[in-house]
């Protein structure tokens, strides 16, 4: 089960990133980090609010400045619609 | 000390095209870039009319994550600058980005951004920002972003002034090379004024005419918006001169007043105190001027006013030089007026032909120089001045000698 969550958010991930970033999204992979994409701070912010919108999650300040790849982002986010589907 | 400027790059987007060459084009065949505005959807508006940059995509020059991240008015501007630096030859070394400034005026910032987001927010109760939302509707976005587009590290800033903000910024960046504070400048300014809250803001006003803008004319019923930009490539003449430059003409003198008068309306001894200044500034006498560029909006205030600022600064020496208002054409850019005008009258002495004012019926009542109606004129003149006369009275004016 957690794998095929895992690869769906991933692929959302990805895309959202390649669409923010304007990157063809087979140029990266869930390992790619931030720094190997030249995605700033100021871009990462730009991404987690696109991310927000499309898995319509809140993500918090701190998990935000946290991130460093795209891992931690489908992390972050698998956590989050896992707390939310508890709720 | 002080030095001669030259101006030697010009960079322009606006309805008479996306170059500089189909600019020039348009304003020496006396083509029309006012057309019905297109897209906008939240019911009848009392005018129809605009000067659209119809076919801009900034994704011509710009990459895409870059447009993004910039507001309509700052995409015009970069690439306006982009083309101005292309012009002038100029090769950035280490040392001249140090004493290179750059000055850009602005009206209104980013105002797509702002309506996009103030709509989510009122509208459609989303809370939510785009985190852009600042950076990209800061009005100083455009000069900001020059300075990295070439690694310029010298000093640079926003002036807003209204209409007369980019006369403000050439004329700010021409003391600093004509001093010596500086050996290159980049300067003029953008605006992009087709959202519905701006347009709405002007409708209330009462001062856009619901047909064309026909400057200094009997029938004229008020201004035509038009969005746009333009960047000027300014350097000291000899510099120019020595590295075999191509000289459009010399920005001679700057001069500025403030009307003490109204929010709105003109006062033609605060525009005949600038031009004036201007005169002063360049060591110009009246009569060497044969041409002035007017701010000439097509108001019924405006217009008289300026008209009568001009009879009063040149005397018998009035009916002799030729005015024109380019308005006409491309409309009121608000913030980028004074340099897209500024480039129009440099292109003008450079070709030596005058642009007209176009739509030209009769003279309005009190209207009595020689406005250039309808058709170019092949003159070459020794000197010209270009007019920005901004709400709150702040008027700012520019002179220039042939080179």
């Amino acid at each position: 089960m957690p794998d095929a969550a895992e690869s769906n958010t991933a692929d959302r991930v990805i895309a959202v990133i390649a669409k923010t970033q304007h990157i063809p999204a087979g140029s990266f992979t869930i390992d790619s980090t931030f720094e190997d994409l030249k995605i700033d701070s100021l871009d990462g912010i730009n991404i987690v609010f696109a991310i927000e919108e499309e898995f319509q999650v809140e993500i918090p300040d701190e998990a935000a400045r946290e991130i460093r790849g795209v891992r931690d982002v489908v992390d972050g986010v698998d956590k989050l619609l896992a707390a939310k589907a508890s709720a | 000390m002080t030095r001669r400027v030259a101006i030697t790059g010009i960079g322009t987007v606006s309805a008479l095209g996306l170059t500089r060459d189909a600019f020039w084009q348009s304003l020496s065949g006396g083509v029309t870039g006012l057309k019905p505005l297109s897209g906008y959807t939240f019911g009848a508006f009392k005018f129809k009319n605009g000067g659209e940059a119809v076919r801009f995509d900034p994704l011509q020059t710009l990459d895409p994550k870059e447009v993004s991240y910039l507001d309509r008015f700052a995409q015009m501007g970069l690439c306006a600058a982009i083309e101005a630096v292309k012009d002038s030859g100029i090769t950035f070394t280490d040392t001249l980005r140090e004493q290179s400034v750059i000055v850009t005026g602005s009206s209104l910032g980013g105002k797509y951004t702002e309506d996009e987001g103030y709509f989510n927010l009122y509208s459609e109760k989303h809370s939510r920002f785009n985190p852009m939302s600042i950076p990209k509707a800061m009005m100083n976005a455009l000069t900001s972003r020059i300075s990295m587009q070439f690694g310029i590290i010298g000093p640079a800033w926003t002036v807003s002034t209204a209409c007369s903000s980019s006369n403000h910024a050439i004329g700010q960046a021409f003391e600093q090379v004509r001093s010596g504070q500086a050996e290159l400048a980049l300067a003029g300014g953008a605006d992009a004024p087709f959202t519905q809250g701006v347009l709405r803001a002007w409708e209330a006003l009462r001062v856009v005419s619901p047909t064309t803008c026909r400057p200094f004319t009997k029938d004229r019923d008020g201004l035509i918006l038009g969005e746009g930009a333009a960047i000027l490539v300014m350097e000291p003449m000899e510099l120019a001169r020595a590295r075999g430059a191509r000289v459009y003409c010399e920005l001679a003198g700057f001069g500025m007043s403030s009307d003490a008068h109204h929010i709105t309306q003109p006062s033609a001894k605060g525009s005949a105190r600038a031009m004036r200044a201007a005169l002063a500034s360049a060591n110009l006498d009246k009569e060497q001027i044969g041409y002035i560029n007017a701010h000439g909006t097509g108001t019924a205030a405006n217009d008289l006013t300026e008209t009568s600022a001009i009879n009063d600064v040149f005397g018998d020496h009035a009916k002799r030089l030729a005015v024109s208002s380019t308005k006409s054409m491309h409309g009121h850019t608000l913030g980028a007026a004074g340099a897209i005008e500024a480039a129009a009258t440099a292109l003008s002495m450079y070709h030596g032909t005058l642009p007209p004012t176009i739509n030209f019926t009769e003279p309005g009542e009190g209207c009595d120089l020689d406005y250039v109606p309808n058709t170019a004129r092949a003159i070459a003149v020794e000197a010209a001045l270009s007019n920005s006369f901004a709400f709150g009275g702040l008027n700012a004016v520019l002179a220039f000698y042939r080179a």
